[in-house]
């Protein structure tokens, strides 16, 4: 198999005594789905933010389509192709949904220090940002206000302003987070065609859509992986019966 | 038509309505009046750019205004008294040509916007407030403490700056410019809140982590937006200075940064036309409860705690409701 799209090797984050990433080892290959899945608590958000930029690992390194992420700030591990859905939606609540993929696709696209035609004029921005938008099934909806659609629909935005930027890995925290069954039904399929696009690491607590997605499984719990495989094996293994499953099904 | 782009238009027609009313009925002094309220409103504008469009509450744009009109009453004093600017290395004489106050008063508060923003814009909030605060007390100080120009007392003018082909001292003529000038400003911030760096802009004012996570930092944006903010306000000044013929320490005070934001505040936060707005509501307050009472700040203490409690888009935001998506 080729090189990893993303490589995190021996993380470790502590705050004081506690010690939320714990040498943690993972990888992300072309095309595949990795979920990652763990009790509350158990460190999940933490090695995101390792992953993002938004914390600095205390040791080990990221590497990200063969460079090295360490020292990069989260707008340029964005800029080198890391798209990203927030747990908890973070969108431009007065923008348009099309704004919000607008400015998603603007880096690709020459970048936002240009002050003179207007934004949604027709052009290759927009027509990257409509696309984006018909991927997710939301292209009816472009002209609406944010804050007017529904806890599903900016779930949607989120993931097509990740598929603007032109991803080469896509990470997404939580994703059918507060969704009814039947829009993390739909959600999960559009996840499923999307692998091929970039591969997906995805933190997820609705184990259906997990088991249903996932190629591969890792379980952290208390900051340690201590189980990764395929999903069968996953679902076998003892130790994740007894820390995870078996508490939360 | 939307009913924003309706009430734009009434308020771009209403000021030189006004003056030219004014003019037949041979009241100069109104004129000014309008002239005034023209100048603050293009302040405003450049520092809506900042606080509207980038959710930043500079707390100091008095300085920029400051460093424009002291840009615009040094050059001049020089070409009055016939003496050169400087004479080593090379020589630099004043001059009359507010072609050359403009630019050179927006460069230089573009300059000092640079360090200001450098410093202040890594930080947020009342923070933020504080430190463009201490910044302009710091020019409001150096301003006071400068001989040469007059210190506390000021720097009179005997003449207005030149325009080609302009009669700058008559008030009409002075107004049109001033007019032109503003509109053309509201038009570049108009022009920019729809670009793609207006974009960012609202961007970095609505969720920053999604910015960040469109892979655009938010510093450069609102860095650029600060700079550009100050050159507006800078020009600003540099027509005030021409109105008054006169520069002082004042135009540096936190009371002239805190007018600024009541004008923004009072027409319309982020509205592109919400300063001008707010500018001759401001002015007409100023004139018509000034003569009845010297306490007519009582009067736009009350338009403001009304406009805070209950219509939060201010003036705008009351006649044309929510803006548009930015």
């Amino acid at each position: 198999m080729s090189e990893p799209v993303l490589k995190a090797g021996g993380l470790v984050k502590s705050f004081g005594a506690v010690v939320a990433t714990d040498s943690v080892s993972l990888t992300l290959n072309d095309g595949e789905i990795h979920a990652l899945i763990g009790p509350n608590g158990a460190g999940k958000s933490t090695l995101i933010k390792q992953i993002t930029g938004e914390l600095t690992q205390d040791s080990g390194s990221i590497e990200f389509a063969g460079k090295p992420l360490d020292g990069l700030t989260p707008q340029a591990r964005a800029r080198a192709g890391l798209g990203r859905s927030f747990q908890v939606s973070a969108l431009m609540p007065e923008m348009s949904a099309l704004q919000n993929v607008v400015l998603a696709a603007m880096v690709k696209e020459g970048g936002p220090y240009r002050f003179f035609r207007p934004v949604l004029a027709p052009g290759p921005l927009r027509d990257v940002a409509e696309a984006a938008l018909d991927r997710v099934g939301l292209s009816t909806r472009a002209g609406a206000r944010v804050a007017h659609l529904s806890h599903g629909e900016r779930r949607q935005v989120e993931i097509a302003a990740a598929l603007a930027l032109g991803p080469r890995a896509l990470l997404l925290d939580e994703p059918m987070a507060g969704m009814d069954p039947e829009g993390a039904a739909r959600l999960t399929t559009l996840l499923e065609g999307l692998r091929h696009e970039a591969p997906i690491l995805l933190v997820e607590h609705d184990m259906d859509a997990v088991f249903r997605l996932a190629d591969r499984i890792s379980v952290l719990v208390a900051g340690r992986i201590i189980a990764q495989g395929h999903p069968d094996e996953i679902r076998r293994d003892p130790a994740v019966r007894a820390a995870y499953l078996g508490d939360a099904p | 038509m939307t009913r924003e782009t309706a009430l734009n238009l009434a308020l771009a027609l209403a000021l030189p309505a006004f003056v030219a009313s004014a003019y037949v009925a041979e009241e100069p002094f109104l004129i000014t009046l309008a002239t005034r309220a023209a100048i603050l409103a293009l302040a405003a504008t450049g520092l809506n750019l900042a606080l509207g469009f980038g959710g930043l509450v500079s707390f100091g744009h008095a300085a920029f205004f400051g460093i424009g009109g002291y840009a615009t009453g040094i050059l001049a004093s020089h070409a009055q008294d016939y003496t050169p600017l400087m004479e080593s290395p090379f020589l630099i004489e004043g001059t009359q040509a507010m072609l050359i106050h403009w630019p050179v008063g927006m460069i230089a508060a573009g300059c000092a916007a640079l360090v200001i923003g450098a410093l202040s814009l890594r930080t947020s909030g009342v923070y933020f407030i504080m430190i463009t605060l201490a910044f302009a007390q710091m020019f409001y100080y150096f301003a006071i403490s400068w001989p040469a120009y007059g210190g506390e007392d000021g720097l009179p003018l005997y003449l207005r700056s030149s325009f080609p082909g302009m009669n700058t001292l008559q008030p009409l003529p002075f107004f049109t410019l001033v007019f032109v000038v503003l509109i053309l400003a509201i038009g570049f911030c108009g022009m920019l809140s729809a670009s793609r760096f207006g974009l960012a802009l609202h961007g970095a004012r609505q969720t920053p982590a999604r910015l960040v996570a469109a892979g655009i930092g938010p510093f450069g944006v609102r860095m650029t937006a600060f700079v550009i903010s100050a050159m507006l306000t800078a020009l600003a000044g540099s027509l005030f200075a021409d109105l008054n013929r006169f520069v002082s320490p004042s135009m540096m005070s936190w009371h002239l940064s805190g007018e600024l934001i009541v004008l923004v505040i009072l027409g319309g936060v982020g509205r592109l036309f919400g300063p001008l707005a707010g500018a001759m509501l401001y002015v007409a307050i100023e004139h018509v409860a000034g003569g009845l009472t010297d306490h007519w700040q009582f009067f736009v203490g009350l338009l403001l705690l009304a406009v805070v409690l209950f219509a939060r888009g201010g003036l705008i935001g009351l006649l044309a409701g929510e803006r548009g998506h930015v």
